[in-house]
């Protein structure tokens, strides 16, 4: 008789629920890597998450921590007000590419600017999902949208923003770094990432971290889920490089 | 002490944790006096980078039970209208203060009133309101504030706190913490971390079919008990009057002169002074208009309030409008010789 031994679980904080995300999302990737390093740094009971608006509003429906749901674009303001006035809370913010580089980027450029001692969760998929496939900051040149139908054209709708290289100046961000979720290697880098995210929040470090996740979106990109993947690694990572963009905790 | 300042002191006895701002005349002293006395008090000041963040940052803390409060004027509370919509459909308690300024646009830094529409109907998108306390000296400015707290706690949503220039600048004599406070709800809601419980979500996205729709009645239901128990107003020589006048606010001020004058030339005047502009007052006014008499609404504007006092009156009495606008401010001679000349139509 063999013995069986499990090898691989749900992690408590994800919660057991069907999903509504498309097949080859890469939404359910990013919320499982949050939630086990809730697990991991056993922060669960006193971590506060802020869903944007956009694919992931109901990320709340996936994550078993106290959560808000909040207006577009507004997470690192919300988070300020939080964690300003719960110092010993763990709070993050999970914003897409139009959330956060585009309607929202006043205040998470200002809440860096600030170092406010939250976590931004930041997937970039170079499209709005929920609108229906529209240009989000983040397309890349030449890439057909809903609202770029002969391709983004650099002039009048310029390049690609790489919000993350410009957040990376300012000295209230202590650590940003680019990762990505289109294979198991990635998404292991992306994992120890976001863990070191949250734990310099942990250790009250002083400023904001941010990990960027490029995130494959195969219904707006009209790809099949593994023509997506492939998609990051040949285009997507030549505009948005993957790697640390600062980490002054550890050049200080 | 100003009355800028004396609210923002009030506003720290109250119980306020945490005061989120941006610079905007005429309510700067408030922004700067909360700086030095926020952190004196092992509390939390931050200068926002806009009124947009100023108010999202009253949402995060609000929401964690907080407290809080954010103060501007005219231009920056339209700003603000987005996040108070979303507190609205999240339930959240907040306390908004606008030291109301010249519109529209940018206007001028004058005191106005040109933002009653604004604040009485909501202001931002979707079915909702705030409570609206209408202050006219700085030692009602005062007392406002613990009873702002109070009734955004009780009912979960923002009450907006309703000066303008006049009543920011001005300084005046004052007895700080004097009012009585109502026993705050428990937060049961409130996001302090799911230890020990079930996850708590602060929301306003229902998707569910009829879930809005329920909502907006829940919603509803708690604003007509608002109506039913929260109206405040003050009454003058009512009973034989020919003329009643109604304004509030600094208005309100210049009004009570002008009916003291006009009553010193023995002429049958009164009047009525909302201090909730919502709720507003109605009852009040319609009662008052089961007699017959003229009705005067003065206002610094070209006319908002007086269209609930047409409401409240309801065709039962002429209701006559006198302002002035875009900082504009009516002297006690011109509000008393408006009150001659409907006395001259009265007795025709």
């Amino acid at each position: 008789m063999t013995t069986l031994k499990t090898v691989f679980k749900r992690t408590p904080t994800l919660k057991d629920c069907p999903t509504h995300y498309c097949p080859g999302c890469g939404h359910g990737i990013a919320h499982r890597l949050v939630a086990e390093v809730i697990d991991e740094l056993d922060i669960q009971g006193r971590t506060i998450g802020i869903a944007p608006v956009g694919c992931a509003v109901l990320a709340y429906d996936y994550l078993d921590v106290d959560m808000v749901e909040v207006a577009h674009g507004r997470a690192p303001a919300v988070a300020t007000g939080m964690k300003r006035t719960n110092p010993d809370k763990i709070i993050f913010s999970y914003q897409g590419d139009g959330d956060l580089a585009s309607i929202g980027a006043g205040e998470i450029l200002h809440a860096a600017h600030r170092g406010e001692q939250i976590t931004v969760v930041f997937i970039n998929n170079a499209v709005y999902g929920m609108t229906g496939g529209q240009m989000a900051p983040t397309t890349v040149l030449g890439q057909v949208t809903a609202t770029t139908p002969r391709g983004r054209q650099k002039m009048g709708e310029g390049h690609p923003l790489q919000i993350s290289e410009l957040l990376a100046v300012l000295p209230g961000a202590i650590y940003i770094e680019r990762c990505s979720l289109h294979n198991p290697a990635q998404i292991r880098k992306a994992k120890k990432a976001l863990k070191h995210a949250f734990e310099l929040q942990v250790n009250k470090s002083e400023g904001l971290s941010l990990v960027e996740l490029l995130s494959p979106c195969p219904t707006y990109w009209r790809m099949t889920p593994a023509k997506a993947n492939e998609w990051i690694e040949k285009e997507m990572t030549k505009v948005f490089p993957l790697g640390g963009l600062r980490n002054s905790e550890l050049t200080q | 002490m100003c009355g800028n300042e004396a609210l923002a002191e009030a506003a720290i006895i109250a119980g306020l944790d945490a005061y989120f701002g941006y610079p905007i005349t005429p309510q700067n002293e408030v922004t700067a006096y909360m700086s030095r006395r926020m952190p004196e008090e092992g509390r939390v000041f931050v200068q926002s980078e806009s009124e947009l963040a100023a108010i999202n940052m009253v949402f995060g803390a609000s929401a964690t039970g907080k407290r809080t409060m954010t103060s501007s004027s005219s231009p920056g509370i339209s700003l603000m209208q987005e996040g108070i919509s979303y507190l609205s459909g999240a339930e959240l308690p907040a306390v908004v203060v606008n030291v109301m300024r010249g519109g529209p646009g940018l206007g001028n830094i004058a005191p106005a009133q040109g933002d009653y529409f604004q604040s009485t109907r909501g202001g931002g998108h979707g079915d909702y309101r705030t409570i609206v306390l209408g202050p006219s000296s700085v030692q009602e400015l005062v007392d406002c504030m613990p009873l702002a707290f109070d009734l955004a706690d009780q009912y979960r949503m923002t009450v907006l706190v309703l000066a303008d220039g006049i009543l920011g600048q001005m300084m005046e004599p004052i007895v700080l913490g004097k009012k009585p406070r109502r026993k705050p709800p428990a937060k049961d809601w409130a996001l302090t971390g799911a230890e020990g419980r079930e996850q708590n979500i602060v929301r306003s996205l229902w998707l569910g079919d009829g879930v809005l729709e329920e909502l907006n009645y829940k919603l509803q239901a708690k604003y007509r008990e608002i109506e039913k128990k929260e109206v405040l107003c003050e009454q003058y020589e009512v009973e034989d009057a020919d003329v009643v006048v109604v304004a509030y606010g600094v208005a309100a001020r210049i009004v009570v002169s002008a009916v003291e004058r006009a009553r010193e030339e023995g002429i049958k005047v009164g009047w009525i002074r909302p201090i909730t502009l919502w709720p507003f007052p109605s009852e009040q006014i319609n009662r008052a208009a089961e007699e017959l008499r003229i009705f005067l609404t003065v206002e610094m504007s070209c006319g908002q309030m007086v269209e609930d006092v047409k409401m409240a009156v309801a065709g039962k009495a002429p209701v006559v409008f006198y302002g002035r606008a875009g900082g504009g401010v009516p002297s006690v001679e011109e509000v008393v010789e408006q009150i001659r000349q409907l006395t001259i139509h009265a007795k025709r």
